[in-house]
């Protein structure tokens, strides 16, 4: 529903930090910001760590059948014994990175701050902050911290509500 | 001839889409803004974004694998 000034709102539930994960809530809040629409993330569990100063993101193919990566022109997955191996998620981490890089798709770093300039509101989890001992100073600046009332109360406003 | 254009080649998506929206705000009511891209979600995209947005898709036409969208920015 729209607000006062014809306004719509979105607001998006973001609970995974991986580096294949943090696509879409960034992907997803940066389009409808530049569409016209109010965007709020919330941030708890381990979306929690896309707010953090030092993004550091990392992805396994481990439990994670549907990652076939293109090769030798076909698509390969990874038994998930490998990820056992020691350098084999750093590898499948590079390897993503680099393919993004290739095919003209933005960071995770860009996106973000893209993100930022386009006034999403970034609301962090206080429980998670507190569960697993991050710090304000930890996020980086002008996030907000709040609770589940504080999404629900953006969630009653806002005509698209996802959770990813 | 647009007023502005935005070469948006190589770019995946929605990188076309944030950069357009960046461009068209610095042009007055009623400016254009020619985009070049080489997404071809972008056609899609494009279309969706000016539909929801106000702003007219006034062209489009593709040479090769660069698509071509000249957009006006609304009143």
């Amino acid at each position: 529903m729209a607000d006062s000034s014809g306004t719509r709102s979105m607001s998006i539930i973001v609970t995974k930090g991986t580096l294949d994960w943090a696509y879409p809530p960034f992907i997803l809040s940066t389009t409808a910001a530049a569409m016209g629409l109010n965007v709020t993330l919330f941030f708890t569990f381990y979306g929690l760590s896309l707010l953090l100063k030092n993004l550091d993101l990392k992805m396994s193919p481990l439990g994670n059948p549907a990652m076939k990566m293109p090769m030798m022109g076909g698509h390969m997955g990874m038994p998930n014994v490998m990820s056992m191996i020691p350098g084999v998620d750093a590898g499948a981490t590079a390897m993503m990175k680099n393919m993004m890089q290739k095919k003209g798709v933005a960071s995770i770093p860009d996106l973000r701050a893209l993100a930022i300039e386009s006034d999403v509101r970034m609301i962090a989890c206080q429980m998670t902050m507190d569960l697993f001992e991050y710090t304000p100073e930890d996020m980086i600046p002008g996030i907000e911290i709040g609770g589940a009332a504080s999404y629900i109360e953006v969630a009653t406003q806002s005509e698209i509500n996802l959770f990813i | 001839m647009a007023d502005q254009t935005l070469d948006a080649k190589g770019l995946n998506c929605p990188l076309p889409i944030l950069k357009a929206k960046k461009a068209l705000a610095t042009l007055p009511a009623g400016g254009t803004l020619e985009v070049l891209a080489t997404d071809p979600g972008a056609v899609k995209d494009f279309a969706a974004f000016c539909r929801t947005t106000g702003h007219e898709l006034v062209e489009q036409s593709q040479d090769g694998n660069v698509y071509r969208f000249v957009l006006r920015r609304k009143a």
